[in-house]
């Protein structure tokens, strides 16, 4: 599944999107971002604080405790600045 | 109507057709947001990044929960991304009721929401260079009045 980074997350990673392939055990959001940040260094500088990130599934937002079983695009969200 | 590009829009011309389209309004409310350089920490661009496919499905959500909630006759929002100076509209909401009240009221709520809810990210250039715009907690706080 692809795994898409935003803004300063993206610059501080220095790549906009990773190609994953998660082992099994890895199945809600939550899961997930604790499995990448177990893998990644600056990632998990990065997201110090997990609470201020929204995360979504196929372009919708999802809850942490979502399942990300048949997901093809995961995105990590800084805190969005619209409007 | 919902509408996410990089292109300019004219705020006058989409308010103009927005309403035409529906005989059976009351009250039209509309919201343009404009590009700021503050005198005192001036910028030369406004440089907005976005995740287009949620953007579409999250303005559309945004827009049906204010139709619901107002009983709004229709409500549109377009959102620019790419680079904007100084001047230029960067997002507009218009809202269509039977009386005025809800049309404000909708169009406050849809500005909340975006302020947060929208995958859109600014990037303010400066002869410094590029600085990334902090979300603010008086945003958050806007946004959550409407859940109280």
């Amino acid at each position: 599944m692809k795994i898409l980074y935003f803004a300063w997350l993206r610059e501080r990673l220095n790549r906009a999107s990773d190609e994953v392939s998660p082992p099994d055990g890895v199945v809600t959001l939550d899961d997930l971002v604790t499995w990448l940040r177990g893998r990644d260094e600056a990632l998990d500088l990065a997201m110090t604080n997990p609470a201020i990130f929204k995360l979504s599934i196929d372009a919708r937002i999802a809850p942490g405790h979502t399942p990300i079983a048949g997901a093809r695009e995961i995105a990590i969200l800084p805190p969005m600045t619209g409007g | 109507m919902i509408l996410v590009s990089q292109a300019p829009f004219d705020p006058g011309a989409q308010a103009n057709r927005f309403h035409t389209s529906h005989s059976e309004a009351g009250a039209m409310v509309s919201f343009t947001g404009l590009v700021r350089s503050d005198p005192r920490d001036p910028i030369t661009a406004l440089i907005l990044e976005c995740y287009e496919n949620l953007a579409r499905n999250e303005l559309a959500a945004i827009r049906d929960a204010a139709i619901a909630r107002f009983t709004l006759i229709d409500a549109a929002i377009i959102h620019r991304h790419g680079r904007l100076v100084p001047g230029e509209p960067i997002m507009m909401v218009a809202t269509l009721s039977a009386h005025r009240q809800a049309a404000f009221d909708g169009a406050q709520f849809l500005m909340d929401y975006l302020k947060t809810d929208a995958p859109f990210w600014k990037q303010e250039e400066t002869a410094q260079g590029l600085r990334w715009v902090d979300a603010k907690p008086a945003d958050d706080a806007a946004r959550d009045r409407w859940t109280r």
